[in-house]
């Protein structure tokens, strides 16, 4: 095969020194060109959207300014922003909460890979089952949370209301209770999450090949046995997958925040992304937060080189 | 034997249902509550379908009242629209440049796309703030759609199919004197169309659940989108609840029905690179 296509080059190239070299220059030069005009509109649009911005976060992180003060008023003061982050006790309250949410992954992960191991083999109704369990991460997080709100609410709230009927005194406040927020923004997140990871487990069972559990069946495998030494090894690169993405879009988790709780109460359900919201937009410090941007920068590109890194072992596992 | 597993099918599908419609329970609190009327929201135990009825009062209040969710569902189609046909059109094109262009650079250049897809959004979001408003293309719809036309997401899916397409096809054309522009548009858009529709549903859907850049880079209320317009609604309204329901179901309902009929697309749009907005 390789020395086939190593044959197709030697002949494609002796073509091609045929010709004469001013016009293999032009053609290059015109072909060059078209490269350019086909990549350059989502170049330059990356230019000014994402690379600018980014050189931009990372020299504004050592500076001390707001961008309201105008550009001359910039002073740049080295590492200090990130030596008051450290001594911040919001921001290290807001990374610790960060670091609780990725606990939504790993739950989430196990839930929705029985739900697709049960719906594609156990039951009927496939793809109504499909569309169910996707309804929540389709919808809108704006809606969501509100709609999350009120069935929270303390006093009248459909979820309260239910504990008092079925004999639970004092019902936990919810997202109004310091310890219990935290905690239910995480079940908020795991059941909007669901649908992504089944979809993804359930492309990934298809994919098993049939016979395995064919010869699996000719040995008298049991459910338990077929599930951990065929379906769980099988589909440990989607797993990998799915937890680092997942894992990723933790660190992104803003909106359900903002529109939830705003952190409250007492900041025990702020994060980093919305306490650099409202350090930048609120407070209007732009360096200071910057130097949480850059944190947050290097917390997922961490997460990304340990997906590369361990993508490489895990893909022949 | 395959009576026992008709058996077993159907008992463990009666249960998937019971856990299915616990599942979206509260969607279907939410609707109930934008039928009723006020003082019924909180009743116990929970009217699922309503002694009393409110719809049309609930829903006219949400749609032309205080705050028109007419206009922000304008707004919203049309944010989302454009951002999705110019996500498209400059996604494929690049898509079709790192694929099929055989340029200077190309490989540095697509290092350089590949790199910025790393950058978390949160991350630039103060200085795309400052630059936007130095263009001018603040508290605009203009500005929003630049924001989510340029991602580096749809150039790798869409490049994962122009590859797909075999050289020969091009080379044919290419005897025949087609220029790029020619075989762009006449051989390869056609073939990849599957997977265009499939990222211009993802596209379209993101746009419309956007919630963050609405709401940093627009401050008018006539320019809210309906992610923005329903959280104001829901601030500011204070106590009307069975309003504020009809608030999101009408924010969620376009999109179960773009989904269910474009559920293939988006499915496997997932599925394939299991990509995420």
């Amino acid at each position: 095969m390789i020395g086939v296509q190593a044959m197709d080059n030697t002949i494609t190239k002796t073509e091609k020194s045929k010709r004469t070299s001013g016009v293999r220059s032009s053609m290059r030069r015109r072909e060059t060109l078209s490269g350019y005009i086909f990549i350059g509109p989502m170049l330059i649009g990356l230019l000014v959207i994402t690379i600018i911005p980014t050189v931009l976060t990372f020299i504004l992180s050592f500076a001390d300014w707001s961008f309201i003060a105008g550009i001359d008023k910039i002073k740049f003061t080295g590492i200090k922003n990130f030596t008051r982050l450290f001594n911040d006790d919001v921001f290290l309250i807001s990374l610790k909460n960060n670091i609780y949410l990725l606990l939504v992954v790993p739950i989430q992960l196990i839930i929705s890979l029985v739900l697709a191991v049960i719906i594609d083999k156990l039951v009927y109704l496939k793809s109504f089952f499909k569309i169910i369990f996707f309804l929540p991460y389709i919808s809108s997080i704006v809606a969501v949370a509100i709609c999350f709100q009120l069935l929270f609410q303390p006093s009248y709230g459909p979820i309260n209301q239910f504990l008092r009927a079925i004999g639970v005194n004092n019902p936990p406040t919810w997202l109004a209770d310091i310890h219990y927020a935290l905690p239910s923004v995480m079940v908020i997140m795991v059941w909007v999450g669901i649908g992504f990871c089944l979809i993804v487990y359930m492309a990934a069972l298809q994919a098993i090949p049939k016979d395995l559990y064919e010869s699996a069946d000719i040995d008298g495998a049991g459910t338990w046995t077929r599930f951990a030494k065929i379906t769980f090894p099988m589909v440990s690169p989607t797993t990998f997958f799915l937890l680092v993405t997942g894992f990723i879009s933790s660190f992104k988790a803003f909106d359900i925040i903002k529109v939830l709780t705003e952190g409250r109460p007492a900041y025990s359900t702020s994060v980093v992304t919305y306490y650099l919201y409202t350090t930048a937009f609120e407070n209007l410090k732009t360096g200071y937060a910057s130097s949480m941007a850059l944190i947050l920068f290097g917390f997922v590109l961490l997460i990304t080189l340990f997906q590369m890194y361990g993508q490489k072992k895990w893909v022949n596992y | 034997m395959d009576k026992r597993k008709t058996v077993s099918r159907t008992i463990a599908t009666i249960l998937m249902l019971a856990a299915g419609v616990a599942f979206v329970l509260p969607f279907i609190w939410m609707i109930s509550a934008s039928f009723k009327p006020e003082i019924d929201v909180f009743k116990y135990p929970i009217e699922w379908i309503p002694k009393h009825w409110n719809v049309y009062e609930n829903y006219r209040e949400v749609w032309v009242g205080e705050h028109p969710f007419a206009i922000y569902y304008w707004n919203t189609i049309k944010v989302s629209v454009i951002t999705t046909i110019i996500s498209v059109a400059v996604s494929s094109m690049a898509a079709y440049g790192f694929s099929h262009v055989d340029f200077k650079g190309r490989n540095a250049m697509f290092l350089l796309v590949l790199m910025t897809f790393m950058v978390p959004s949160y991350s630039i979001i103060v200085p795309q703030f400052m630059i936007f408003r130095w263009l001018q293309l603040f508290d605009s719809h203009l500005g929003l759609i630049l924001i989510g036309s340029f991602s580096a997401l749809g150039t790798f899916m869409l490049r994962q199919f122009f590859l797909g397409i075999h050289k020969d096809y091009l080379e044919a054309a290419k005897l025949d004197g087609a220029g790029h522009a020619r075989i762009f548009m006449q051989i390869t858009i056609p073939l990849v169309k599957p997977a265009l529709a499939t990222y211009a549903i993802l596209r379209f859907i993101w746009t419309w659940n956007d919630y963050a850049n609405p709401l940093i880079f627009l401050r008018s209320d006539r320019l809210s989108t309906i992610q923005l317009g329903i959280q104001k609604f829901a601030s500011e309204s204070g106590a009307y609840y069975s309003l504020i329901m009809a608030g999101t179901v009408s924010a969620i309902l376009p999109l179960i029905v773009i989904f269910i009929i474009g559920q293939k697309q988006v499915i496997e749009g997932i599925a394939m690179g299991g990509v995420k907005g």
